[in-house]
């Protein structure tokens, strides 16, 4: 027994080192990320390498600032992110309870036509989606960021699952005493799924956070950019300035960081959801 | 983002459930009353109509624009298939399309080493188990554009630190991103790194599916850990691992935001990493040439359907469904 013990502590044990060695790796570009801003460009470029800051030196998050309209840009992220996830949460989750509890005329077309919508490639339809948001004299505004983001085949089918799991007798009560569709809708569906709904805002909100190519086609003035495509504007402007690259991206990166680390529940989930059928 | 497996079990699941609630109560032949009809259509008209304008409209301009030719002033004329047989006939397509099905085939080694974790995660009494899932889970989260400067600075030639620990071992400093030979191999090993904590999650919850009784029963008859692995985990995770390799080749077809950052326009190997994606971008939004961007984008999504088609047809051989 005592053999047993020991043996099953010494298997945790490597299982502890491994894990560690891996998490290592996933955790260190983000350390020498953040020693690298702290470092003079001198520094940062002398051979041998040193591993930590002579002094710590935080000119290059000020310089960041003052070199492009950064302040501006995250807040068009957050403008971007806010406007894809509540247009997300309201449209998907409306045509989701249609789909998935109401019986109309056409559901098996229109359900169809929206698979459709999911299956297609973005490369394919972002030429278009450029001239629409060309004619509607909305490139370099805000508006073109997250317009056509906010409109989720995704988030519906993922809503829509949900709603499936609900049991049908609240429905049926509530329409028995005289609750119309959207007040069912609105007071009792809609807060059982709370959890989908958290989820699905969590991976939106990353996924508009973390795009690139569609904010790089519409919004080409600095002012108007989300931090995202500001960044690769960094990039063209510092090519070689390492510490001042490492902490802009460290800006830019650091509000979806630490959106995961107070919400992990609801991004596992999200990812959960997404993955497996389950 | 395409997810679509998971829709394909919704719609099963949905298929399952209709029946069952068509023989509830009110009765198998009421047909649907005007008020909800009346209602489903108001809930369904926002969405609906933001598909039409901003996705199922594009898709047939698309369409239309990949047998145009667009001149410099707007004048645009119909030039039939032109457009395809360049797309067929210019060799940075093929080098582009080789590229990102290496893309992919690099991307699949994430599989492995993501299952791995997993099971080691998995086992029993592990203290620690979110927290290690927490950091695995970062570089998913993090700004692409971030990665891809980071690493580029990790990789760089004269002043990286990958070059600096090497030269302890005596290896002499390389030139990882813009050598063509180790270029497309530093973009897909970051690539790697950054989904391995997505998979991950995708294979926790796999294996949480599985029963426990089946590892009780297993451990009597004197399985080790490694054996238990291999005939209990790892068949029964292959619904997991099959959707895992399905979203792994999409994604990787559509590798853009990693080489856009971490290949300047300037670079050497700019050519042998090219995928299909930022090539499109370079043909649409650089060069002007909207037509046959819009035909490479109908290659790429070809690309896409037939290797879906592909591993759905291969699916038969390898995927246990419990």
């Amino acid at each position: 027994m005592r053999d047993r013990l020991r043996r099953v502590d010494g298997g945790s044990v490597a299982t502890h080192v491994i894990l560690s060695l891996g998490a290592l790796v996933m955790v260190f570009p983000f350390l020498w990320q953040l020693l690298t801003a702290l470092k003079t460009l001198g520094e940062a470029v002398h051979v041998p390498t040193t591993f930590l800051p002579e002094k710590w030196n935080w000119s290059s998050f000020e310089e960041v600032f003052t070199a492009l309209p950064y302040g501006k840009m995250l807040g068009n992220s957050v403008i971007n992110t806010v406007g894809r996830t509540v247009g997300q949460l309201v449209f998907c989750s409306l045509a989701a309870y249609a789909f998935a509890r109401m019986r109309f005329r056409g559901k098996n077309v229109l359900f169809a036509l929206f698979l459709s919508v999911l299956l297609v490639p973005s490369s394919l339809l972002v030429l278009p989606q450029y001239d629409i948001i060309q004619r509607l004299g909305l490139l370099n505004s805000a508006p073109a960021l997250f317009l056509p983001g906010m409109f989720s085949a995704f988030g519906t089918f993922m809503l829509r699952q949900f709603f499936l799991s609900l049991p049908r007798e609240l429905e049926e009560a509530a329409r028995i005493d005289g609750a119309g569709p959207f007040r069912i809708f609105w007071s009792i569906m809609l807060p059982l799924i709370r959890p989908a709904l958290a989820a699905l805002a969590v991976i939106t909100a990353m996924w508009s956070w973390n795009d690139l190519l569609w904010p790089l086609v519409v919004n080409t003035d600095p002012a108007k950019m989300p931090i995202s495509a500001g960044l690769t504007s960094l990039e063209g402007q510092f090519e070689t300035n390492y510490p001042v690259m490492m902490a802009g991206s460290l800006i830019a990166s650091l509000p979806m960081i630490l959106l995961y680390l107070f919400l992990q529940r609801h991004f596992v989930q999200g990812i959960a959801q997404s993955g497996t059928k389950g | 983002m395409a997810v679509f497996p998971s829709t394909a079990a919704a719609e099963a699941e949905g298929r399952i459930r209709r029946p069952r609630t068509k023989a509830g109560p009110g009765g198998a032949t009421r047909g649907p009353n005007s008020r909800t009809q009346k209602a489903a259509y108001l809930f369904i008209a926002p969405i609906g109509l933001g598909f039409l304008l901003f996705y199922i409209w594009p898709m047939f301009q698309t369409f239309g624009y990949s047998f145009t030719s667009f001149g410099p002033f707007g004048g645009n004329s119909w030039i039939g298939g032109d457009n395809y047989a360049r797309v067929l006939q210019d060799v940075t397509v093929w080098r582009a399309v080789g590229n990102t099905l290496l893309y992919g085939a690099i991307g699949l080694v994430t599989l492995p080493l993501s299952i791995a974790v997993a099971a080691l995660l998995n086992r029993r009494g592990l203290r620690g188990v979110s927290v290690y899932r927490a950091l695995y889970f970062i570089p998913f989260v993090t700004l692409p554009v971030a990665v891809g400067l980071v690493w580029n600075w990790l990789y760089n030639g004269n002043f990286g630190l990958l070059n600096e620990v090497l030269s302890w071992f005596g290896m002499s400093r390389h030139y990882w991103v813009s050598d063509p030979s180790s270029a497309l191999w530093a973009i897909g090993l970051v690539s790697v790194w950054q989904s391995i904590g997505y998979y991950l999650i995708i294979f926790i919850a796999g294996i949480k599916g599985i029963p426990q009784d089946y590892y009780e029963a297993a451990e009597l008859d004197g399985a080790g850990p490694v054996r238990r692995f291999f005939t209990i985990t790892l068949p029964l995770l292959s619904p997991s691992i099959f959707f895992a390799a399905i979203i792994c080749v999409i994604n990787s077809l559509q590798m853009f935001d990693l080489i856009y950052v971490m290949m300047a326009p300037t670079n050497p190997a700019l050519g042998s990493t090219q995928s299909v994606v930022s090539l499109f971008y370079q043909w649409a939004f650089q060069q002007n040439n909207q037509g046959a961007a819009a035909a490479l984008a109908f290659v790429l999504m070809l690309l896409t359907a037939s290797l879906t088609y592909l591993q759905f047809r291969l699916q038969k051989r390898w995927v246990h469904y419990a």
